[in-house]
């Protein structure tokens, strides 16, 4: 834990450390034998009582709702039986139905293409804003901050207001589109173009995170590489291939991760856009999870549970992925 | 880049990713009811409705506690959205925090009733014969009244009568489907827009698309039959020929009635809870007709409305007072104060109503409308109901967007609401 404190810097100083005062060690002396084993004891319960509270938040916030979700999907909780707390349970039973659903194919399909296509977009607009304001120029600062909108817009606003851009009569789009001769667009309610539309929201929404974690990581990578390259004779794309890339991995691949964890879970674009309409053309396994608990008027928190599992082991084999990439990356 | 300890690194990222994951997690976890439910003390009463659009100091506020003064005690209102309020209050009863009175959307009434976390009206002595039995049966389950209706809506045709006008168009020519989609095609061609109603994905899609379904003789146990086809290609006729918008898909009743009042649409179908907004609101004359049936005459539509309910409390000496504010809200006097706070809301007492008319003849229509009205949950569907509803409303979707024909999405609906229901 040595390297911990070092980790600490004041942000906004960061840049101009000078060399580091390294803390002197306070005086050891020797001690008795017996005054150490007290102290160990009593530091051992210090560390304990320290822990306490975050092993307790981590309890009831983490590892309860965990275990919730799982009973959840394991016992047929109707109504009836949620109010009493007498559900019958029923093993794989809801994952059995979730399965079999005529809704779950269709779900899992927009699922992957919304998530892939999303964080793909997302990572790939980010990143190259993060480089474009690499180079800093008139008003740069602005123009990024500008960026950051659509992540400070509460989503119940922006959402809606794609909704209405979008709308097929009165839309925005559509009349921008008509302007160059281009038919009515049925974004929001025909099946081709209702997944389309929600992810170019989610797109848009996305932007600003990675924009800020990829331009936070390209800060790390020093100018010298950049001077040393340009010596060397590299082009602009050459410096990004060989330096920016490669160099941004380690905080690329986190950038990917949390994507994925973000866009699996998204309920609140879908659902105001379109609530996984029409039928279930824009329907991921969140909003069927979403709309089994909480868009009916028959809960059925059993089978959203389930669905609601499924997720997190979806989300889960991408972590360990990560883990992998990371483990490979290192002992290479 | 110095390389970081391994450990740290993998602690790290696992951490992260627990984090994310937890939160998918939260749609199950219990929400914050505001506190509401268990701050209660012996004189503060717990009320919750679904009309958030009724704030503090409003007309409809005030009505409450005047109520709670009458018996002596303040109410405490909360207000939730009529989904949230069915969720709210399932774990309000499980945390055995439920408010001593719940307003509730009649659909929802036959699943909380059947919870058991709603007292019979019975049981608090109230005589339930003098309602109109179309509109009690939501609350009914097993022969005994979980609620009482505090009023009653349902849906007709509101008509632009300048469009009309322009069109030559008269209104009283509209008595089935087919004159109704020749309507649409004079107010077309003459340069409007025909019509407009609400498909949107949830409950309201197919509390729009029942009076259609039921005007045709179709039955909700049977999905796929002959006449619900007949009541869905209307509805994609309608879009295919251009009568209606394709943006009735996402239309809630709200966004129809918005359409509605920008003066561009010949007819839309909604509520008696626009009677105040079409008077006030639209800038055009405008008038009302009943939603006719496939072959002449009026369609049956749904009734809209929520139920006063009751439910169980720990502390039995609660309900003495409780039963006080039911009472002052459902005398004949209480029904038509409640009917014009909410400009307007139809009593659900023949004595009611025909207090209602005498104050606001021009209601007639829609007393009638309300009178032959029929509950969603009738004909013994009980907790079916909302199943079987989503299954419909998917079908409407599918079938509008184009993705399948009436015939595969109602034949699709069928085969998913025999599985739901069993």
């Amino acid at each position: 834990m040595n390297s911990v404190p070092n980790t600490f810097r004041e942000p906004g100083r960061a840049g101009r450390v000078g060399p580091r005062v390294t803390p002197s060690p306070g005086p050891t002396r020797e001690r008795h034998p017996r005054e150490r084993r007290r102290r160990i004891q009593s530091t051992t319960v210090a560390a304990f009582v320290f822990a306490a509270p975050l092993i307790a938040y981590l309890v009831v916030f983490y590892a309860y709702p965990l275990y919730r979700n799982v009973e959840l999907s394991l016992h047929d909780y109707t109504p009836r039986a949620f109010v009493q707390g007498n559900p019958d349970f029923v093993g794989m039973a809801n994952f059995v139905d979730v399965l079999s659903s005529n809704t779950f194919g269709p779900a899992v399909r927009n699922t992957i293409l919304f998530t892939l296509i999303s964080i793909v977009a997302q990572f790939a607009i980010g990143l190259a804003l993060a480089v474009f304001f690499r180079t800093h120029f008139r008003l740069s600062g602005l123009l990024r901050a500008l960026f950051l909108i659509p992540w400070l817009l509460p989503l119940i606003v922006s959402a809606s207001t794609w909704s209405w851009m979008l709308n097929s009569e009165n839309g925005i789009i559509n009349a921008f589109l008509g302007a160059f001769g281009i038919g009515q667009i049925n974004w929001l309610t025909s099946p081709e173009w209702a997944l389309v539309s929600v992810i170019i929201a989610n797109i848009w929404l996305g932007i600003p995170f990675n924009l800020v974690i990829l331009y936070s990581g390209l800060q790390t990578i020093s100018d010298d590489m950049y001077e040393a390259a340009a010596l060397d004779g590299a082009n602009a794309w050459q410096k990004f291939r060989r330096i920016t890339f490669p160099l941004l991995r380690p905080v690329s691949t986190i950038t990917l991760l949390l994507g994925l964890v973000y866009t699996l879970k998204v309920v609140d674009v879908i659902w105001i856009m379109t609530t996984g309409g029409p039928g279930n053309a824009s329907t991921t396994l969140a909003i069927w999870s979403y709309r089994r608990a909480f868009g009916t008027g028959q809960p059925d928190f059993s089978e959203a549970a389930a669905v609601g599992n499924l997720l997190i082991i979806m989300a889960l084999v991408g972590g360990f992925v990560y883990l992998y990439l990371q483990r490979r990356q290192e002992n290479a | 880049m110095n390389r970081a300890p391994k450990p740290r690194h993998v602690l790290g990222a696992a951490g992260t990713t627990a984090l994310c994951l937890v939160a998918i997690s939260a749609c199950t976890s219990t929400d914050d009811n505001s506190g509401d439910g268990d701050t209660a003390s012996s004189d503060t009463y717990t009320w919750w409705d679904p009309y958030p659009q009724h704030e503090e100091s409003s007309e409809w506020e005030q009505r409450v506690d005047a109520c709670g003064d009458e018996a002596g005690v303040t109410i405490d209102r909360t207000a939730y959205d009529t989904t949230a309020l069915t969720n709210q209050a399932l774990l309000a009863a499980q945390e055995g925090t439920a408010p001593d009175i719940i307003l509730l959307d009649n659909p929802a009434v036959s699943t909380l009733a059947e919870t058991g976390m709603l007292t019979t009206m019975e049981e608090f002595g109230f005589d339930t014969s003098d309602i109109d039995e179309n509109l009690l049966a939501a609350g009914v389950v097993g022969g005994q009244a979980y609620g009482i209706p505090i009023g009653a809506n349902t849906l007709a045709l509101y008509y632009n009568q300048d469009i009309l006008d322009d069109a030559g168009v008269d209104p009283a020519s509209v008595t089935d489907w087919e004159s109704l989609t020749a309507a649409l095609e004079q107010v077309v061609d003459a340069g409007h827009q025909g019509i407009t109603f609400a498909g949107i994905g949830t409950e309201e899609g197919s509390f729009q698309f029942l009076p259609w379904f039921w005007g045709a003789g179709a039955d909700l146990r049977e999905l796929d039959s002959a006449e619900a086809v007949d009541a869905l290609e209307l509805w994609t006729g309608w879009l295919d020929d251009g009568y209606a918008p394709n943006s009735v898909i996402t239309n809630s009743q709200n966004t129809v009635w918005e359409e509605f009042l920008t003066g561009d649409f010949a007819f839309a179908e909604n509520g008696t809870w626009q009677v105040n907004s079409a008077a006030e609101e639209a800038d055009f004359p405008t008038g009302v007709i009943q939603l006719p049936a496939r072959d002449g005459g009026v369609a049956q539509t749904p009734t809209g409305g929520e139920f006063i309910t009751a439910p169980v409390q720990d502390d039995p000496a609660r309900y003495e007072v409780t039963a006080q504010i039911v009472e002052c809200m459902t005398t004949p006097e209480g029904m038509v104060e409640t009917a014009t706070t909410f400009a307007y809301y139809i009593p659900p007492t023949a004595e009611g109503q025909d207090a209602l008319l005498d104050e606001n003849a021009e209601l007639e229509p829609w007393v009638e409308a309300v009178r032959n009205a029929k509950g969603r949950t009738s004909d013994d569907l009980g907790t079916d109901y909302p199943l079987i509803s989503e299954a419909l409303w998917t079908a409407v979707q599918n079938a509008l967007s184009g993705s399948m024909s009436a015939q595969e999405a109602l034949e699709q609906a069928q085969a998913d609401a025999e599985a739901e229901t069993g």
